[in-house]
């Protein structure tokens, strides 16, 4: 599979997730949700950077639950919930959010 | 699921490359920390070396995983445990590891040490109490 983003074929894998973590640019996230029938306000871009960081230091995407807790921690215990991280990455947080972040599904996702 | 929590310990014995086993280790921590289970890391003999500092593997062409261990505090992993023998017969001191450490948000996030060393007979009584040991 491939998604085609500012003129070019990138390889995505059979969940839709980028092959090749360094192919990933905002316009990445942008046409992924448009696939996915949202539109990605700035509290969903807080995620996704937040998600790119995480992965920066890491190396790992976090698991939901782990996600979860760490932007509660960062952001504030408003948005640290499933309800606000779903309400905005209705095919949940770890998962949605993490693809359009260019992240691998994350590890310990069941 | 089942309601009953487990003492799960992960022993680690290998360097952490040249084998596919330091790092399926910790994927399967990492898996295995979503089901609710008490879950503790050991390392000894080569495996030590899993959690050394300054870790470089430009030169191997392998991924360097051993940022992902100061993740094991948000996936409540809050105990590994390393050989004091192991580390001695390496001319390792526990400076010469990384800083691992895990925030407990009952204290308000206060950061606690996660790496305790022990000697080899105090880890063979922790090994013996485990309900599950998974050897790496």
């Amino acid at each position: 599979m491939a998604i085609e983003v500012e003129g070019k074929v990138l390889e995505t894998d059979e969940e839709g997730y980028l092959v090749n973590l360094s192919d990933w640019m905002p316009g990445v996230a942008e046409i992924m949700a448009k696939d996915d029938d949202l539109e990605l306000t700035d509290e969903h871009w807080e995620i996704i950077n937040f998600l790119r960081e995480y992965y920066e230091e890491y190396q790992i995407a976090p698991a939901v639950r782990v996600l979860t807790k760490a932007v509660g921690k960062k952001l504030g215990k408003e948005k640290g919930n499933s309800k606000y991280l779903y309400a905005l990455f209705p095919y949940g947080p770890g998962k949605q959010a993490c693809r359009f972040a260019g992240l691998p599904k994350p590890t310990g996702c069941i | 699921m089942s309601e009953e929590i487990k003492n799960f310990l992960y022993l680690n014995r290998r360097a952490p490359y040249g084998t596919i086993y330091a790092w399926e280790s910790l994927e399967v921590v990492l898996i295995g920390a979503a089901f609710d289970q008490k879950v503790s890391l050991a390392f000894v003999d080569d495996g030590v070396f899993q959690i050394a500092k300054g870790q470089d593997t430009s030169g191997i062409g392998m991924k360097n995983f051993s940022p992902t261990y100061a993740a094991l505090g948000d996936y409540d992993v809050h105990q590994l445990f390393v050989e004091k023998e192991s580390l001695e017969e390496r001319g390792l001191t526990v400076d010469d590891l990384m800083h691992l450490t895990w925030e407990d948000e009952d204290e308000d996030w206060a950061e606690k040490d996660s790496i305790q060393v022990v000697s080899r007979l105090e880890l063979a009584e922790i090994i013996a109490a485990q309900d599950v040991v998974f050897s790496f």
